[in-house]
């Protein structure tokens, strides 16, 4: 059996562990622990090591959903889940502007990992409050290069949608690798 | 138990909150990224501060300060060189050159100096030596500490949120291709121009900060500036293009490779 994974990162309450929920095939493994911090009470729990979702592709591959944890206090875990990612994919809170500037930190954190294709998406579209893509897009610093994909991660179309960007990326990397 | 650490792990504010808690008397020595402090406190109060190998003399403060001419301290270190700063210090009141007030606060702006310089360094090694104090000839201060306190968790607030910014120093730095911008229009500070001066893909900002002797919270706040400018962008070094890393297939060969994505692709386009 073969294995590929892909990496779903975000700050926390981003919707990393519902994202993976909405694919995939198994319950979806979870780390998750009650919230002790007043502070950071806007939920019930938050995953403290890693979700992990798969999908079986086929009889011989399957591809795994790794989830990281959000709070920075665990950021031991990314570099860790990162190795051998076929890529990542950043989860943002529409809503919640306060957590821009620490979106905007784990992707940085990412891509310092390793040249690894990402994209970026920007959950929680269906909120009234959600900010326009556009307005995200400078305040997350993104290079105009960068998919940046609306996303309701607990609809499984939109959730696909982000996947196969992300897939679609990869192929289009590998297919300009293999020119250079 | 001793106290003794990393300044990662308990921070310069935390550790002058310490002392000033505890009443401690005794030296603080940190050895920085590339300078010794000691920082000697009495009864919680700070006494005294040396950075390496500065000129820590009286007369080499009063002249920082402006205190003394440039011609009053050639002098000076021609003939009292063997003096201390204390007699040096009665010395300079009693010929009526300077007051007791001149002298004491010209040596409290200077060990400020020093210590808002550690609030700067992140990291490093210290222990308190209860042992030690300030040096015999050297003129003590009694200063309270909670300003420097203050101060000290501003700029740790600083540090923090910079380095959610900017948290590796191991990427590079680009122009930003925003036509119309010339950066000579821009005014940038001595420190600012010598980092752009540097900006290249091929230099990360830990190269560029060992360059200009910048430490990392100097270099974060000058690309800070310049991100938030939107002069600058952080670009992996040499502007490696993305790629896949080796170890994310389970196998090398480039069209099992490809047909492994699309076998994906088909897959999640049938959930």
């Amino acid at each position: 059996m073969q294995t590929v994974k892909i990496v779903v990162t975000g700050p926390f309450s981003a919707g990393k562990t519902e994202f993976i929920r909405s694919v995939s095939e198994i319950d979806v493994v979870s780390t998750e622990r009650k919230i002790s911090a007043e502070a950071e009470k806007i939920k019930e729990s938050t995953t403290v090591a890693m979700d992990f979702g798969r999908i079986t592709v086929d009889a011989e591959l399957v591809l795994y959903l790794f989830g990281t944890p959000g709070q920075r206090r665990f950021d031991f875990m990314w570099e860790i889940l990162s190795e051998g990612m076929l890529g990542f994919i950043v989860m943002v809170d529409s809503v919640r502007p306060e957590t821009f500037r620490e979106a905007r930190s784990i992707l940085e954190t990412f891509r310092a990992y390793a040249p690894t294709p990402y994209v970026v998406a920007a959950n929680k579209q269906d909120l009234e409050d959600a900010w326009d893509l556009d307005d995200m897009r400078v305040a997350l610093r993104l290079d105009p290069n960068v998919k940046f994909l609306p996303c309701v991660a607990h609809d499984k179309e939109s959730v696909k949608k982000v996947l196969l960007e992300l897939l679609y990326t990869i192929l289009a990397e590998m297919e300009s690798g293999n020119k250079a | 138990m001793a106290l003794k650490g990393n300044l990662r792990d308990f921070s310069i504010t935390q550790l002058l909150n310490l002392v000033n808690l505890a009443c401690k008397t005794g030296t603080l020595v940190i050895e920085g990224p590339g300078d010794v402090a000691q920082i000697s406190f009495r009864e919680g109060k700070l006494a005294y501060a040396q950075l390496g190998h500065h000129d820590n003399t009286l007369a080499g403060i009063l002249r920082r300060n402006r205190k003394i001419s440039a011609r009053q301290y050639a002098i000076l270190q021609e003939r009292a060189q063997n003096m201390g700063d204390k007699e040096l210090g009665l010395l300079l009141i009693n010929a009526g050159y300077l007051t007791q007030t001149d002298i004491i606060d010209s040596l409290q702006q200077y060990f400020i100096a020093i210590v808002r310089q550690l609030f700067t360094w992140v990291e490093g090694f210290f222990h308190f030596d209860t042992n030690k104090f300030s040096p015999s000839d050297k003129i003590p201060i009694r200063m309270d500490l909670e300003n420097l306190i203050i101060e000290g968790s501003r700029q740790l607030r600083e540090w923090e949120q910079l380095q959610q910014e900017i948290p590796s120093l191991d990427m590079s730095l680009k122009f930003m291709d925003r036509p119309g911008t010339n950066i000579r229009n821009v005014n940038l500070s001595v420190e600012e121009w010598r980092v752009v001066s540097y900006v290249n893909p091929k230099n990360t900002m830990r190269q560029i900060a060992q360059t200009t002797k910048l430490n990392e919270l100097e270099i974060r706040r000058v690309v800070y500036a310049l991100l938030q400018a939107g002069l600058v962008e952080i670009i992996r070094p040499g502007n490696a293009p993305v790629a896949i890393q080796p170890r994310a297939f389970p196998t090398t060969d480039k069209k099992e490779q490809k047909s492994l994505v699309n076998r994906i692709i088909d897959r999640i386009r049938a959930i």
